[in-house]
């Protein structure tokens, strides 16, 4: 405290003499409600100015995908590029959903994400719940094993898991996408289990003592406990099975099967001889946009969860 | 515990019968309690044997065979590992792949000026945080199919921007010195916000005291920043250090998209690209299987390598 007040005066009246002398109480009034801590305005404005270039940096692709997807065809090839299309061509997301895979993408997408983040979710708690809070000799074995699948990376697996799939037939299906998958989640697991040792096991005895079966005590008394942690692994989840793109090119052959990520994967290549850039950025777009929502909407979940991830590790 | 308690009426006549006859319900307590913990626990299990134990001994199996993934396997001994010894494909493969991770020490540093300029008390705090989180959330598919379009020589937005300050951009993509880095630039785009909302959190957590301490033993900016907060945020540090390693390794899909071929002279094909490529594309599956496995040891063995050294520097990540 006592930095700031030697500090920020000085500021203050560098800013108050640049702005005429006159506005000297009224300006001091602001910094200091800015300023709060030790910061001095001046660096603050500065690195306002910096976070704002990388902001630029960060967006102006997106943006660019945003417009080269209303672009006339040829609009693409202007120099210097133009930011905003002229004409707006909204055709380009008609023939999107009209002549393309795109809209089976998003519901094989969907049917994928969907059932393996819901299903999984379930397994995965009621395990957490089991592994945190009951008796079962040698359970933190069973965790440490659940555990060491983390350590062995999807590449490794790929191969036999594709030939046992492909024994049973289930190629160009999306179940090698979801049975694997549904069974349960380690990083999932890992969280609640985490997050159930701080519920006291004194509450889980009291249930008990008053006959609750183990089904009630995980349905009426844990899930809505772990609710929170649940549902930010479950979006974290969900994100991941929607953009994954390996496991689905290896398996899915039909373009109708595809999930989203292949789709436009095979759009990239299909409409570039074509020189259809509006119709592969328009693509790029729906297959960013859902998710661009989930997180919008979720914000706040998602990057707790996201900086808590940091720390708990 | 609870349920070892003998009923009210009973405890004036406790008898070495009861006692038997308590220890028994107890059992048979402990008995349901362990049938639905393991039922509980079976999901994940089961997945974990069918889809993980079971295609692990598979493959190390399927590594000394000669196999095209549909006929016969042909027992060939050590041959695929010794190939894989002389195969300059996957010696220039692992190459590449190491060579990306470049982008790690970059991205960390970038990400952590970030999220210090983030810590203090600037206006826009929360939008800035948000802006920098969306390449993160995007799908890489559509990311790295927008950066291919970027990269273009003659209209692409990043030689577009190189020339607003005179610079005459390369045909990124499509040159053999230049396609790699354009990789890793994108990379690092894209995973920033992941690093510097880490790095925000951990910058956050440091207690002020202890810059207010160092400020009345004279620290400077930099003194601070290297005693304190470097220190500080190791954890999460090593945390990036580790996960960026591992997914770094199995780097994939932005090379499968943006070089469907394996860039010019093959200067971007990583491993999991070229074991992809000879399993499904070639079926050469016994070869590619001993690579998939050599990957996932060198993996094992870097994580195991960080571990080792962050115990040794005395620093729990708790």
């Amino acid at each position: 405290m006592s930095l700031t007040s030697s500090t920020s005066p000085t500021a203050d009246a560098a800013v108050a003499r640049a702005a005429g002398g006159r506005e000297l109480p009224r300006t001091r009034g602001m910094f200091r409600k800015t300023g709060a801590t030790q910061d001095s305005p001046l660096v603050n404005a500065v690195l306002t100015v910096v976070l704002a270039v990388f902001a630029v940096i960060m967006v102006a692709p997106l943006v660019w995908m945003v417009s080269t997807s209303l672009k006339t065809k040829e609009g693409v090839y202007s120099l210097p590029p133009e930011w905003i299309p002229n004409p707006f061509v909204w055709d380009t997301y008609v023939r999107l959903f009209d002549d393309t895979f795109v809209l089976s993408g998003i519901k094989n997408s969907l049917i994928v994400s969907l059932s393996v983040t819901i299903i999984g979710s379930v397994f995965s708690a009621v395990a957490a719940f089991a592994l945190a809070k009951m008796r079962l000799p040698g359970k933190n074995a069973i965790f440490l094993m659940l555990l060491s699948g983390m350590m062995v990376p999807f590449p490794t697996l790929m191969i036999p898991q594709f030939i046992m799939f492909s024994r049973i037939g289930w190629v160009d299906t999306l179940l090698p996408l979801i049975v694997p998958v549904i069974l349960g989640n380690v990083i999932m697991i890992f969280f609640l289990r985490q997050y159930l040792h701080n519920v006291p096991d004194s509450l889980v005895e009291a249930a008990k003592i008053d006959g609750a079966s183990y089904l009630t005590i995980f349905w009426k008394l844990i899930l809505p406990l772990i609710r929170p942690a649940i549902a930010a692994q479950f979006i974290l989840w969900f994100m991941f099975v929607w953009n994954d793109y390996l496991a689905p090119i290896i398996y899915l052959n039909s373009p109708e099967k595809q999930t989203l990520q292949v789709v436009i994967a095979n759009m990239n290549v299909q409409y570039a001889t074509q020189r259809d850039y509006p119709l592969i950025m328009a693509a790029s777009v729906v297959s960013v946009l859902p998710i661009l929502i989930v997180f919008l909407v979720f914000q706040r979940q998602i990057i707790e969860s996201i900086a808590l991830t940091g720390s708990k590790t | 515990m609870a349920t070892t308690a003998p009923p009210d009426q009973a405890i004036a006549t406790w008898t070495k019968a009861d006692a038997k006859a308590s220890r028994k319900r107890n059992a048979k307590l402990h008995r349901k309690e362990y049938v639905w913990a393991a039922a509980f626990m079976a999901a994940p299990v089961i997945g974990w044997v069918a889809f993980l134990l079971f295609p692990m001994a598979f493959s190390i199996y399927a590594s000394f065979t000669n196999w095209n993934g549909i006929g016969k396997m042909k027992f060939i001994g050590v041959q695929n590992y010794v190939n894989l010894v002389s195969d300059p494909y996957f010696w220039k493969a692992l190459w590449n792949t190491v060579f990306y991770m470049i982008g790690i020490p970059i991205g960390l540093a970038l990400s952590l000026a970030l999220a210090l300029a983030l810590s203090r008390s600037i206006r826009g705090r929360t939008f800035f945080r948000t802006v920098y989180y969306i390449p993160v959330i995007s799908s890489l598919a559509a990311i790295a199919i927008l950066w291919q379009w970027a990269y273009n020589g003659d209209f692409g937005l990043v030689n577009q921007f190189l020339a607003v300050f005179g610079i005459e951009g390369p045909n990124w993509l499509m040159d053999a010195t230049w396609a790699k880095p354009a990789l890793i630039i994108m990379a690092v785009w894209k995973g920033l916000g992941y690093s510097m909302l880490l790095y925000l959190a951990a910058v956050q957590a440091v207690p002020q005291s202890l810059y207010e301490a160092a400020s009345l033993d004279g620290a400077n900016a930099w003194q601070k920043f290297r005693k304190i907060t470097l220190p500080m945020v190791r954890p999460v540090t090593f945390f990036l250090v580790v996960t960026n390693i591992i997914g770094g390794a199995m780097i994939f899909t932005e090379i499968n998209i943006m070089t469907p071929t394996g860039g010019p002279q093959w200067s971007t094909a990583s491993l999991v690209w070229y074991i992809w490529q000879k399993a499904f594309k070639n079926l050469q599956m016994g070869y590619a299987t001993s690579m998939a496995l050599v990957l996932g040891i060198l993996v094992l063995i870097v994580t195991a390598i960080q571990f080792r050294m962050n115990r040794a520097n005395n620093f729990s990540i708790d």
